[in-house]
């Protein structure tokens, strides 16, 4: 199982290594148009052919691999900030907090997730430029995304609070938010990471949704789920296999990351 | 057990107010909100545009917004949607009927397959079933709800397969963790060594012991289902209540989502309730 797990962990590596340097070569550019090659078979110009418009396949999936695994780390990080703020810091104060914070983390979790983030996405300008397009997306994201570790890491705090460590930090006088950054974060620290790293796919499998949807980045940009909104003019798996290349990268990063990530230590 | 059905009422009223309260206020604060084309309209008076401005002046205040549409929801007034051209009531009533048949059909094909995947892998210890048994609902958990959708149209699959497919695997993830952690316990070794049936020991041994967790899954499966019916109804073109929740975000058509919202969070939550309800031990001398 460990031999997976590094095995996973090292092609997720290698994804993020290939998607990153091949998308900042100039010959890959996702926006330039062929004109002479639209919706084109693979060729040696272009290995996955072309699109409706004439843009290089290979191309648009380097640059949306990149933008799905540069900003869904970045939606997690917004995410685990948020479910530290709402979940840790009333867990370890107790009292009213606690149960205000457990009443509202309650609340958002029975909601469904997919629905939830399309009602807010849908809120949100859809007409906006492909930039900020993807900053919404992804910001949204890590703004929903915060209840189901901010809930483990309240119970964690809870039970942090009658800890000796703290009792006897709190006897030698120190300041509160001094005991905050200085005993619990750290000890908490091993639950945000595993939660950071369960989020990441959630996240590229949401963008993808949403953007299946319609309702993610924008045109021209390419992110995975935006590249897989293709699949809806597929006529036939056995003429058109190669456009399914998206798809398979979607798979192959999800599935590494989840099997990396499988065995860490996440309490419940 | 009454106290407990009203706390869990109690519980499902505030949900849903909560739920529709923040609704109200992210359909308040959207950009556009209280803007209509008709004030566009250069053949339209100034006093006509004057009064449909002050028909939105009532809007600008959040609680006053959503406390009258509450009222107005409580007097069976949903309004009219804006994009469809039609009283929501209609239309809830319409879809609700068709999203409950496929989210319905769906979560029984999951179930089942999963209970059988389950059933399977306690009779059968082999290290091959359950590595391809992980394998399929490893596969499934990466594909998102919108791909398998496509790939339902794409090779003529109906819609409940899609909806099955995507909630099979989560259930079946929970269900097998449970039924492993029972595996190892003692009255399984007990019964074991007497030589209780592999068939008896799963349904009078496991069962019991899992039957709460298995009814909280249930509940949480149904929001599972509900959710991921909006990108099968929206891609398959199915008329539920998943595609109007699209074409309402599509179409910016905010009250139109309001009412969706607080009707999807009221089901999932009496959903969720029931289901614990249904859990809970008798209390002894009750």
């Amino acid at each position: 199982m460990k031999r997976l797990r590094v095995a996973a962990a090292t092609l997720a590596c290698v994804l993020v290594f290939l998607s990153v340097a091949g998308s900042l070569a100039p010959r890959f550019d996702y926006s330039r148009q062929d004109r002479e090659h639209i919706g084109s078979a693979p060729s040696p110009g272009h290995w996955l052919g072309t699109d409706d418009l004439g843009r290089d396949r290979f191309a648009r999936l380097l640059h949306g691999t990149r933008v799905s695994l540069l900003l869904a780390p970045a939606a997690a990080v917004v995410s685990m900030l948020l479910a530290f703020a709402i979940g840790a810091v009333p867990g370890f104060a107790g009292g009213f907090a606690e149960r205000a914070a457990k009443t509202a983390i309650d609340l958002v979790l029975s909601i469904p997730w997919l629905f939830l983030l399309l009602i807010v996405r849908a809120m949100l300008p859809l007409n906006t430029s492909p930039g900020t397009s993807v900053t919404i997306t992804f910001l949204v994201l890590g703004l929903l995304g915060w209840a189901a570790p901010a809930r483990i890491l309240l119970a964690r705090a809870r039970s942090m609070r009658q800890a000796e460590f703290i009792i006897l930090a709190r006897s030698t006088g120190i300041a509160p938010y001094r005991l905050l950054c200085r005993h619990v974060m750290p000890n908490l620290r091993p639950v945000l990471l595993a939660h950071f790293w369960i989020s990441v796919p959630i996240f590229i499998l949401s963008e993808a949704n949403l953007s299946i949807l319609g309702l993610g980045v924008a045109e021209p940009l390419p992110s995975l789920g935006s590249l897989l909104r293709e699949l809806e003019t597929v006529l036939s798996l056995r003429t058109d296999i190669w456009r399914f290349a998206p798809l398979v990268m979607l798979v192959m990063i999800v599935s590494s990351l989840q099997i990396a990530v499988s065995k860490q230590e996440v309490p419940s | 057990m009454r106290s407990s059905i009203l706390r869990r009422l109690l519980l499902v009223v505030i949900t849903i107010v909560a739920g529709g309260l923040v609704s109200a206020t992210l359909v308040r604060c959207a950009p556009g909100f209280g803007a209509d084309e008709r004030q566009l309209d250069s053949r339209l008076s100034s006093d006509t545009i004057q009064a449909i401005q002050n028909a939105h002046a009532d809007e600008s205040n959040i609680v006053r917004f959503f406390f009258a549409s509450v009222c107005k929801t409580l007097r069976g007034d949903f309004g009219v949607s804006r994009s469809l051209n039609r009283p929501v009531r209609q239309l809830l009533q319409e879809r609700a009927a068709v999203t409950a048949a496929l989210a319905g059909k769906g979560l029984a094909l999951a179930w089942l397959t999963a209970a059988l995947m389950v059933f399977a892998t306690w009779f059968v210890r082999s290290a091959a079933l359950g590595l391809s048994v992980t394998l399929l609902s490893g596969t499934l958990l990466c594909l998102p709800a919108g791909v398998l959708a496509l790939l339902a149209i794409l090779l003529n699959q109906p819609a409940y397969a899609v909806i099955a497919l995507i909630v099979y695997p989560k259930v079946h993830r929970y269900l097998s963790n449970m039924v492993e952690a029972v595996r190892g316990m003692p009255h399984i070794l007990t019964a074991r060594a007497k030589g209780a049936s592999e068939s008896r020991m799963f349904l009078w041994h496991v069962v019991p012991v899992i039957k709460r967790e298995v009814l909280a899954l249930a509940g949480v499966s149904i929001g599972i289902a509900i959710s991921a019916a909006i990108p099968v109804e929206a891609l398959c073109g199915i008329p539920g209540i998943g595609q109007l929740t699209w074409q309402a975000a599509l179409a910016r058509d905010l009250p139109l989502l309001n009412n969706v919202a607080m009707l999807v969070i009221g089901c999932v939550v009496l959903a969720n309730s029931g289901a614990d309800l249904l859990g809970e031990e008798p209390r002894r001398g009750a």
